[in-house]
């Protein structure tokens, strides 16, 4: 499919708790050259650890119809959190792999009057910069250079499972780190930097305290390596960290999503970053 | 009441059946519970999950907590030295315990959410206002504001029975 256009998938969390995530991501995008269609009716992805733990044949047949609007469209599926990613990309993997499975979700499809053929692929936005774009594409638009200290948090959806998604090193992924320096900003080491922020497969909204854990001992180690911000690349991290903090006194980094870094290195009004929503402030 | 553990015969096949294919495949080195890191701080050992459910140990299993402390971060995965989808065998095992009823309060209520708008999360008249101040419709163009999508999204539930799973909308 073309790859100046994408279909755009929002999920939940960017478009309902982070707006700014989603407008950064369109006017990043804009000024790069790419046209985001909408997918009109979409749904949840529907979100790999809670739904998908549920009832697995539900989590599909609601992705295929994501997959289907997409396709409909006319252009691959731009992400711009992990967990949509996640499901997205694994979903399509076993209508791909398995024509009996999508057969079978082309049955419940019919009853809405739609059908998935498989032909979009999922990408997720931080991949598509890396990837298709590349450093001097990216860094011509960077009409403010960000001097920031910050501490990369990949989040566990993005990468991996490494054996169907083939980005980036699953144990020391790089991707993320480079994005961000390509901005001016430092991505600075820390310890546990590949661990999961907590919140993920249904931990945060069944055990709160527990999800807390992870996040805990995550800005430990990131406020150790001296960061001064995190930035991530899913809003449902974004979320655990933004949102967590309230509940561990002590704690004050402020949260980036990287679009949202990527609008404020090229120049966009801070108005349209959305960093208001944000619990931490973002004093930038 | 001794405390012998009456496994099911059929568990483990029925794992398999279900996608686990790999499930046999784990020699319990240990590398999962290593790995992972709900396990640091708790008592859950990913090894022993895999190994009660190739013996079939589905008692123990189905009601168990630990089933739920999975983030699905795949270190384990990515470290097996055979192979094991364990994160898959794991959600496998998740679906089989909401399917006997054992489904916590608050994931139901996620489950709801979805029922009912077509997000996990709730679209506040607050958020709507703020999505506007930065220059975006109130409304995303999602099921969140679009019943026609919405109504075929819940059809789908419908079908796939997941509204009698968590208990109607």
């Amino acid at each position: 499919m073309a790859n100046d256009k994408f279909a755009l998938f929002l999920g939940c969390i960017a478009p309902l708790r982070y707006p700014g995530i989603e407008k950064a991501t369109r006017e990043v995008f804009k000024a790069l050259g790419y046209d985001l269609k909408e997918m009109t009716g979409a749904g949840c992805c529907p979100a790999p650890g809670v739904i998908r733990s549920f009832n697995q044949a539900t989590w599909l047949a609601l992705a295929a119809r994501n997959l289907a609007i997409a396709e409909k469209v006319g252009c691959d599926v731009l992400t711009i959190c992990n967990g949509c990613y996640g499901s997205l990309f694994d979903a399509n993997h076993i209508l791909h792999e398995d024509p009996e499975m999508l057969k079978k979700v082309n049955e419940i499809l019919a009853e809405v009057g739609m059908k998935y053929e498989g032909k979009v692929k999922v990408r997720h936005f931080a991949e598509v910069l890396y990837n298709d774009l590349g450093i001097d594409k990216v860094r011509a638009k960077m009409t403010n250079p960000v001097d920031l200290t910050v501490a990369a948090h990949y989040g566990c959806h993005f990468a991996r499972p490494s054996k169907i998604k083939h980005l980036d090193d699953p144990e020391r992924p790089h991707i993320l780190d480079e994005l961000i320096e390509w901005t001016g900003a430092k991505s600075v080491p820390y310890a546990d930097k590949n661990m999961c922020c907590g919140a993920g497969g249904g931990v945060r909204s069944r055990d709160s305290k527990f999800a807390l854990t992870f996040t805990e001992t995550k800005l430990k180690n990131m406020k150790a390596a001296k960061a001064d911000y995190i930035i991530d690349v899913c809003p449902f991290c974004h979320l655990q960290f933004d949102r967590g903090q309230k509940d561990l006194p002590g704690y004050d980094l402020p949260v980036i999503h990287l679009a949202q870094l990527y609008g404020l290195a090229m120049g966009l009004p801070k108005s349209s970053l959305g960093l208001e929503a944000h619990e931490v402030k973002v004093n930038l | 009441m001794s405390n012998v553990k009456i496994p099911d015969p059929n568990f483990a096949q029925s794992v398999i059946n279900a996608g686990g294919k790999t499930l046999d495949l784990c020699y319990h080195c240990g590398t999962c519970t290593g790995s992972c890191p709900s396990g640091r701080n708790t008592a859950f050992r990913t090894r022993q999950l895999i190994r009660k459910a190739q013996l079939g140990l589905k008692d123990d299993i189905l009601p168990s907590e630990d089933l739920w402390m999975c983030t699905t971060c795949y270190s384990c995965v990515e470290r097996c030295p055979r192979d094991v989808d364990i994160v898959d065998i794991i959600i496998i095992l998740r679906n089989m315990a909401v399917s006997q009823g054992y489904m916590a309060e608050d994931h139901k209520k996620v489950g709801r959410s979805l029922l009912s708008t077509g997000a996990t999360v709730p679209a506040s008249d607050k958020m709507k206002q703020y999505r506007v101040s930065v220059g975006l419709p109130a409304d995303p163009p999602t099921t969140v504001g679009d019943p026609k999508a919405m109504a075929d999204f819940k059809k789908i539930m419908e079908r796939t029975g997941f509204d009698k799973l968590i208990g109607g909308a």
